[in-house]
């Protein structure tokens, strides 16, 4: 089929990190040119934390897609989309460190610590640093498959971090539509993780 | 970003009719500095009126001599105060109830004057806004959520109210029930909070002249998505308190089951007054972001015991454990 050659090509990856990075650029843009609306402070930390649960979701969407689709090239763009989601989870922190905190490391760690919203948030971008910093080729081959494959499934810890987060956060506007979006979608792609391993 | 206006008719100015925030906080900070407003009430009245962002019917007012009613901090850009709102009737995104007023109608309304009064009954609008003289307000808003507005209120003190209707001795609280029309707004029936809103005043908080019955913002009458046509504003608690399109008073003697109280009581106290040294049990009050004054990256200014209006209202809680009754 036609569309699994395109996921083999050199162009896929360029072509899928160039589509990750556009809603970054567009932050960016609406950052300079005041499009972020009454509060942008509160709008970049709400949108860099929407992207990272998003890109959390369709990382972790790649293995069942690829076993349900028999896409074997859907792997090679694994590390692209868990990289970026790691880059926009970074940012996000800093948007809190730095227009929420102002820099202040003591008073950061002290609200890190203080209050269990934060503490669930930073957990979850804690346990995604052992991935980024092992998501190179060499690093693989250091660990080994196995221990490599063990250490990532790390961001199983991170989905359910990431949504408690949002969960406490939004019990606030005790309004959690949106939180159970992305709980029912991580939710199915853990579910079919479970039914996978049991029949494999 | 599509911004919609809501002109209800008579008013269509041009855009060089309309004088910037900017321009009418200098007039008003001189007329302030030079100590007349006396004559500010007496004679340059139309200066004030001039700050009407041509929106929506006028609503003309004097500035109010009400000790630390005229807030000399800069105002929050009109656009601000206008699409940037916590209306859950609307929605929970604070640009929800900008988009999705469009339905509602605030005329004609009336507020029900019930419970334990001697003069109960039914007020239409148009009565109760000539119970007092309409007086100009200038107040910071603290929410919640850690954010901050200064805005030009427009409206009396609600004790006006209160006395002309006669509560009886027995009367300890004042409860304000909003309007919670499903066909209207379309957040009434989600489970976010127990329909209607409801808030509520101890009855000395409730008298303290600073408690403003609210009829209009910037020289205007009050815009849909602010809590048209008759609101509440108490600017030494946090912003939920100031019930917003309310239908109902009622005096009574037990203490108001508030929406945000109920919703959840370890989060949302009766009382709610700002207080920089109590925290919300998810984020610190010790300091707020001032919305359309500091830009991204200014350090977040602190926030006031009592929203700065403690040499007023201080006295109202003199003796009271604050952190226990939050």
């Amino acid at each position: 089929m036609r569309w699994r050659d395109a996921l083999m090509s050199a162009w896929a990856k360029p072509v899928l990190a160039l589509l990750l990075a556009l809603p970054m650029a567009w932050l960016v843009y609406a950052t300079f040119n005041n499009l972020l609306g009454p509060n942008p402070a509160e709008s970049l930390s709400r949108q860099t934390g929407d992207w990272t649960l998003r890109g959390l979701c369709l990382v972790l969407a790649i293995t069942p897609l690829r076993v349900l689709l028999q896409a074997p090239g859907l792997l090679r763009l694994r590390r692209t989309v868990g990289v970026a989601t790691f880059v926009y989870a970074c940012v996000h922190l800093l948007c809190y460190a730095w227009f929420d905190q102002g820099l202040d490391l003591t008073e950061l760690w002290r609200d890190i610590l203080k209050r269990p919203f934060i503490w669930l948030g930073f957990s979850a971008w804690v346990l995604m640093l052992p991935l980024a910093a092992t998501s190179f080729t060499s690093a693989i081959r250091w660990l080994g498959g196995r221990r490599w494959q063990a250490l990532h499934r790390l961001v199983y810890g991170a989905a359910l971090l990431s949504v408690l987060h949002f969960f406490w956060m939004r019990t606030g506007k005790n309004d959690f539509a949106e939180v159970w979006v992305y709980a029912a979608i991580l939710g199915s792609l853990m579910l079919w993780r479970v039914w996978w391993w049991r029949h494999r | 970003m599509l911004i919609k206006t809501f002109k209800d008719g008579f008013v269509h100015p041009v855009p060089s009719e309309i004088t910037s925030p900017q321009v009418y906080q200098n007039r008003r900070q001189w007329l302030l500095n030079a100590g007349l407003s006396g004559l500010a009430a007496a004679g340059f009245e139309a200066l004030a009126q001039t700050a009407r962002p041509g929106e929506l019917p006028p609503l003309p007012a004097k500035p109010s001599t009400v000790a630390a009613a005229m807030a000399t901090d800069t105002l929050t850009p009109y656009k601000d105060a206008t699409t940037y709102n916590n209306f859950y009737e609307f929605g929970t995104d604070k640009l929800d109830p900008v988009r999705n007023v469009r339905h509602f109608v605030v005329s004609p309304w009336s507020v029900e004057i019930e419970g334990m009064v001697k003069k109960p009954g039914r007020m239409h609008l148009e009565d109760l806004l000539k119970v007092s003289a309409m007086e100009e307000r200038i107040y910071r808003m603290r929410c919640v959520e850690g954010w901050s507005m200064v805005m030009p209120w427009v409206g009396y003190s609600l004790s006006e109210l209160i006395k002309r209707v006669e509560p009886l001795g027995s009367a300890k609280f004042v409860e304000f029930v909003t309007l919670a029309d499903p066909k209207t707004m379309p957040y009434v029936g989600s489970r976010v909070l127990s329909w209607p809103y409801v808030e509520g005043l101890r009855m000395d908080e409730a008298m303290h002249p600073l408690t403003l019955l609210t009829f209009g913002l910037y020289g205007e009458v009050l815009p849909k998505q602010n809590g048209a046509p008759v609101r509440l504003n108490v600017p030494w608690k946090y912003g939920f308190k100031n019930a917003k399109s309310i239908v109902k008073i009622r005096f009574t003697d037990k203490q108001p089951a508030t929406a945000w109280n109920k919703a959840a009581a370890n989060e949302y106290g009766f009382y709610s007054n700002v207080n920089p040294n109590v925290d919300h049990p998810r984020w610190s009050q010790a300091t707020e972001r001032r919305i359309g004054e500091d830009g991204l990256l200014t350090k977040k200014r602190k926030t006031l015991m009592f929203n700065g209006y403690e040499a007023q209202v201080g006295q109202l809680y003199a003796g009271m454990d604050l952190a226990k009754n939050f």
